[in-house]
């Protein structure tokens, strides 16, 4: 496997082991631990992962200083150049409020912080992260957030929905998110956000392992590049 | 000199905090609230030299998040004690 892959840890980070770990079960690769005021990216990387937790406290609004972090620059920049970017929970509010995936993520309708595996629907097997699922396959995945209620305006959702970068959705209402998304891809389809926790259903003492495939997918999309 | 910068959710996106406390406030009795929205007040106390347009990026670079927030700028005099 010749995957090189990075996980990212900000200042109140939690879930950043729980990627590393995941990473390398599924890789067969320790992956590379990333700081974040560091400026600059190791040579050769192809696969960063920013993982969940409250980044900076949430401070302002969710992932809105990480986003602003020196390390955060240099990934806007690997993602301009194709690098597989994941960003999980945290990581996806960071990936919104960085602006490389459009919409925001909004306290949860219910106001409650919400911790239960959830049944997510696989929009589309066309994605460098999801194509050794099936189209349409629910699957079910970990979530555990307070802010992961999507919200992007109207002709943006008709947008993500016409293009297929609408990746994963809940099968029930989870959050208030719009259109029930629990998960967003870029027009490029090498940045992929999403509030559930894949690395959290990697293996059979997790409950489940249908995490497991999408760190599959990505590691044949790198091998087969 | 001294900014305030409010910072509110743009008209028609669900604020459930001011839901919920609008709910409080029927709970306590108060009757006639149509509505409550929950904004955010930051102040600034920046060089007097700073520009309109200056202050008008901090805002959209980092103080509100232009896809769901609006802002408004109040710039008091630099006389005024914080």
């Amino acid at each position: 496997m010749g995957m090189r892959s990075a996980v990212v840890t900000f200042p109140g980070s939690n879930c950043d082991r729980d990627m590393a770990v995941a990473l390398a079960n599924v890789s067969g690769t320790q992956p590379l631990r990333l700081w974040h005021g560091d400026a600059e990216l190791p040579d050769g990387l192809d696969f960063i992962a920013l993982p969940g937790g409250f980044s900076y406290g949430d401070y302002l609004r969710s992932g809105a200083m990480a986003a602003r972090s020196p390390i955060l620059q240099a990934v806007v920049a690997a993602a301009k150049r194709g690098v597989l970017v994941l960003g999980v929970c945290n990581g996806f509010q960071v990936l919104t409020e960085s602006k490389l995936l459009p919409g925001a993520l909004m306290r949860n309708a219910s106001q409650n912080f919400i911790c239960k595996t959830v049944p997510l629907r696989v929009e589309t097997n066309q994605t460098r992260f999801t194509s050794s699922y099936d189209a349409g396959e629910i699957i079910q995945i970990p979530v555990a957030h307070h802010d992961g209620n999507f919200f992007a305006d109207e002709a943006t959702l008709d947008q993500l929905e016409g293009d297929g970068q609408v990746v994963f959705r809940y099968t029930e209402p989870c959050n208030g998110s719009r259109r029930d998304i629990a998960g967003i891809i870029n027009a490029e389809g090498n940045v992929l956000g999403m509030m559930p926790h894949p690395e959290r259903a990697i293996e059979h003492d997790h409950g489940g392992i249908d995490g497991r495939r999408l760190f599959e997918s990505a590691i044949g999309a790198l091998v087969g590049a | 000199m001294k900014v305030r910068i409010l910072v509110r959710l743009k008209p028609g996106v669900l604020d459930p905090q001011g839901r919920a406390v609008h709910h409080s406030l029927e709970g306590l009795g108060f009757d006639g609230v149509d509505d409550v929205r929950i904004g955010r007040l930051i102040e600034l106390n920046v060089a007097d030299d700073t520009t309109d347009d200056s202050i008008d990026q901090m805002c959209r670079q980092l103080l509100a998040n232009m896809v769901i927030e609006d802002y408004s700028i109040e710039k008091l005099s630099a006389s005024e004690p914080a």
